[in-house]
């Protein structure tokens, strides 16, 4: 089991209540990540239902979600970006 | 040798306005190779899209914000003849025509410093970790990417898969 620590910003946050979650999983990438937050249904289900533009950066760097993920990582989740 | 400033490449993020005259004075002053500052300001629209704001709120993941706007640069850096960058971008509630974001850039001629100041905005629009939220008579709604950004980015040669 790997630690991770997820972070939602943006629609994310308000749509889940929470900025951050420390979370135990055996999830390989940051697809199985997000599939597992999936899984847990309700408020998750729904902002981070696939189909949903939701993007992704892996110790604070954007990644796909084929990203491996490695005990004590930083994952976001977050809407495509709208700065500037 | 001439004298160069001791910070060519300045990142910041702020609550607090900027002082424009002062930050592109601060960047090219103690440079004497420069010859051309190309500056680009992005403000708050009192319209968007019909609707009538009265605030806009920016929210951002600090850490990885500089991190990437630094990264942007560095690359800038690699295509272009530039000298010194310096980026601002302000978060929290801004009020309609405010200030949002600072892109300057210093060359010794303005074709490279043209460049590089619109490569920055293309490339932040896309990939720094900012988001929108306008606040209006009509509610308060998340602003959308557009794929004209995206696009924008493409034309470096960048891919950005952000907009939907």
């Amino acid at each position: 089991m790997n630690t991770i620590q997820i972070r939602f910003f943006a629609t994310l946050r308000e749509a889940l209540g929470a900025t951050e979650l420390g979370l135990p999983t055996a999830a390989a990438t940051v697809a199985d990540l997000r599939d597992e937050l999936i899984a847990r249904g309700g408020a998750y289900a729904e902002a981070l239902a696939r189909g949903r533009a939701v993007r992704a950066a892996l110790n604070q760097a954007m990644v796909t979600e084929s990203a491996a993920l490695k005990d004590g990582d930083e994952v976001a989740f977050f809407p495509p970006v709208t700065g500037g | 040798m001439a004298a160069q400033p001791a910070t060519l490449v300045q990142v910041r993020i702020q609550t607090e306005d900027f002082d424009l005259s002062a930050e592109v004075a601060a960047l090219h002053a103690a440079d004497a190779r420069v010859g051309a500052v190309a500056v680009f300001v992005g403000t708050v629209r009192q319209l968007d899209e019909g609707q009538a704001l009265d605030c806009l709120e920016l929210e951002h993941y600090p850490g990885m914000t500089e991190r990437a706007i630094e990264g942007m640069v560095e690359q800038a850096r690699q295509r272009f003849e530039i000298f010194g960058a310096r980026v601002l971008h302000r978060v929290g509630r801004l009020g309609l025509g405010e200030q949002i974001v600072l892109v300057a850039v210093t060359a010794a001629h303005r074709g490279q410093a043209f460049q590089a100041c619109e490569f920055l905005m293309d490339y932040l629009k896309t990939q720094a970790p900012f988001w929108k939220k306008e606040h209006g008579a009509a509610g308060s709604r998340w602003v959308d990417a557009r794929a004209s950004d995206d696009a924008a980015l493409a034309k470096w040669g960048i891919a950005a898969n952000n907009a939907a």
